[in-house]
């Protein structure tokens, strides 16, 4: 089984995934993802799907629950580089992957993760 | 003209497999780049099924033609418990393997054709097409 | 092929070409009268007189492939001219067919049985190149429409640059499921391709929407949403509302704009910039002088 590695840049964590995920790779990215969360401190994870061609139930599930796990031990996910094909095949699907934000690419990813940690900053000095 | 290709569903990698399989074939039949992604997904959420509901099965894939039109065909079969309310299993959301729901009801909406046939202790045979435009 | 059938054939061979000025002028005023305020004189007796040498050339060794494929050449070409110019077919068809009637007069005059045997073989001659001439001219039609059709589609999906970040496809015409698929397939790859996140979908110049259509716009904004942009419609016609409502189809939370304008103000906005009247400096002033 192939396991997708986990960088970190700073407070964020960026995932790249380049293969064809197999269930288990993806069930193994959730664990990974939430301890090394834990383990830095990390204040937003991007998931980078550029290379994906295909997001199913399974995956997409995977997706919503690692945003789910990583809002409650306090960093922001954001999933990034969606191609055209992947997002109507969803949409037909019938997943709307709640809660899951969402940017064009990676360098798009990082400027809404930095964005809304200002404006949490912003908030806080109010 | 390709010969049908059947592949067996036995374990997760099988399922990484049937979608490589499908993906080809979806090139070879002239399918667009969003119904490719289509057919492949159907594919995947489908092996899933088999493989979770039944433990196993396998999947026929065809080249179909109707008039100058060609098509994918897919047959994924199993011999599992089978599906005792057709109509409930093709509601969104419904699940009894712990999964979204979305597996035969979301299979249904990104193809063109879908039959369903299963019975209790026979098994299922779900095929599904997706037409060339 | 018969003695008399063979003798029939050379006569009219010999005819073609002692009396060819009188078989010319006449084939040119018949074919100018057909075709009318078309063509000028001039040009047409080049065709014409391009296609008789032809014609007699073909005849210069029996069965010369040589000889036939210059003059079905000739033909094709003036058919293909003709199609693209907006020739009717008939205009087209007489041209040809003309040559018949041409040569009766010279066949006639001579009055021997052979011309009249061979003025049959010429007949179904003409009448083959006639039917050739027609089917390359519908031929060259379908492709005009094809390449319309084709050039339709492009012109009628433009994905347009509004700002930096913001596109725009302005829908015109009525939408079929087939043509708004792909028009939206093109939207969410521009907004891939120019990293855009704000998109505006106007359908002021589309008369009515079905519901498939209206299912279409619906999956392109959240299929947007997905990839990590957003979508504005404009332009809805009190009549589209009417349908999307009375059809039940949920817009839910899509933000939806009267104008073009005003979805560009609200996308500007959401993409956090500003705009600003400038005061006075747009004002015209006139003095009156006393």
């Amino acid at each position: 089984m192939d396991r997708v590695p986990v960088l970190k840049l700073g407070d964020i964590l960026i995932v790249s995934i380049q293969i064809d995920l197999q269930d288990q790779s993806v069930l193994a990215l959730q664990e990974d993802l939430a301890n090394k969360v834990v383990e830095t401190g990390a204040r937003g994870v991007i998931i980078d799907i550029t290379a994906v061609e295909i997001v199913d139930s399974f995956i997409g599930r995977m997706l919503a629950t690692i945003a789910a796990i990583s809002r409650m031990l306090d960093a922001e996910t954001v999933v990034v580089g969606m191609r055209p094909a992947v997002a109507i095949t969803l949409v037909e699907l019938g997943l709307s992957l709640g809660g899951v934000r969402t940017a064009l690419n990676l360098e798009k990813g990082v400027a809404l993760l930095n964005h809304i940690d200002g404006s949490e900053i912003a908030t806080a000095a109010r | 003209m390709t010969a049908p290709a059947e592949l067996p569903i036995h374990g997760n990698s099988d399922i990484v497999l049937v979608r490589q399989r499908v993906r080809t074939a979806a090139v070879e039949v002239g399918l667009s780049l969003v119904d490719q992604t289509k057919v492949v997904t159907a594919a995947s959420e489908l092996a899933r099924n088999a493989l979770v509901y039944a433990g196993g099965g396998q999947v026929r894939i065809e080249v179909v033609h109707n008039g100058v039109r060609r098509g994918l065909r897919l047959a994924f079969s199993d011999d599992g418990p089978g599906i005792p309310d057709l109509d409930q299993a093709l509601t969104d959301g419904w699940t009894t393997g712990g999964g979204l729901g979305l597996g035969l009801s979301g299979s249904r909406r990104l193809m063109d054709e879908f039959e369903l046939k299963s019975a209790p202790g026979e098994g299922t045979l779900v095929t599904v097409t997706k037409w060339a435009r | 092929m018969s003695v008399s059938a063979d003798a029939g054939r050379h006569r009219i061979e010999t005819l073609l070409a002692t009396h060819e000025d009188q078989i010319f002028r006449r084939w040119l005023e018949i074919a100018g009268a057909s075709s009318s305020g078309h063509v000028d004189r001039g040009n047409l007796n080049g065709q014409l007189r391009e296609l008789y040498n032809a014609l007699v050339r073909s005849f210069g060794d029996s069965g010369d492939p040589d000889g036939s494929s210059e003059l079905r050449g000739l033909l094709a070409e003036l058919s293909r001219n003709r199609a693209r110019q907006g020739f009717t077919p008939t205009e087209t068809a007489t041209v040809v067919f003309g040559l018949k009637e041409a040569i009766y007069e010279s066949v006639g005059d001579d009055g021997s049985s052979e011309a009249l045997q061979g003025f049959l073989w010429f007949s179904r001659l003409v009448d083959d190149l006639g039917l050739f001439t027609m089917e390359t001219y519908s031929a060259t039609r379908e492709k005009i429409i094809l390449d319309q059709a084709e050039q339709l589609l492009e012109l009628s999906t433009p994905v347009v640059k509004l700002w930096e970040g913001i596109v725009a496809v302005p829908l015109v015409g009525t939408l079929d499921s087939a043509r708004t698929q792909v028009v939206m397939e093109k939207l969410l790859q521009t907004l891939v391709d120019t990293g855009s996140e704000h998109a505006v979908i106007d359908i002021t110049g589309v008369p009515a929407v079905d519901t498939q259509v209206a299912q279409h716009l619906l999956k392109t904004v959240v299929a947007a949403r997905l990839m990590g942009a957003e979508c504005v419609i404009s332009g809805i016609r009190p009549q589209i509302a009417h349908t999307i409502v009375t059809l039940g189809i949920e817009f839910g939370d899509i933000v939806t704009k009267a104008t073009l304008a005003d979805a560009l103000a609200h996308a500007l906005r959401e993409s956090g910039v500003e705009i600003v009247r400038n005061r006075g400096s747009r004002v015209a002033l006139r003095t009156v002088e006393e």
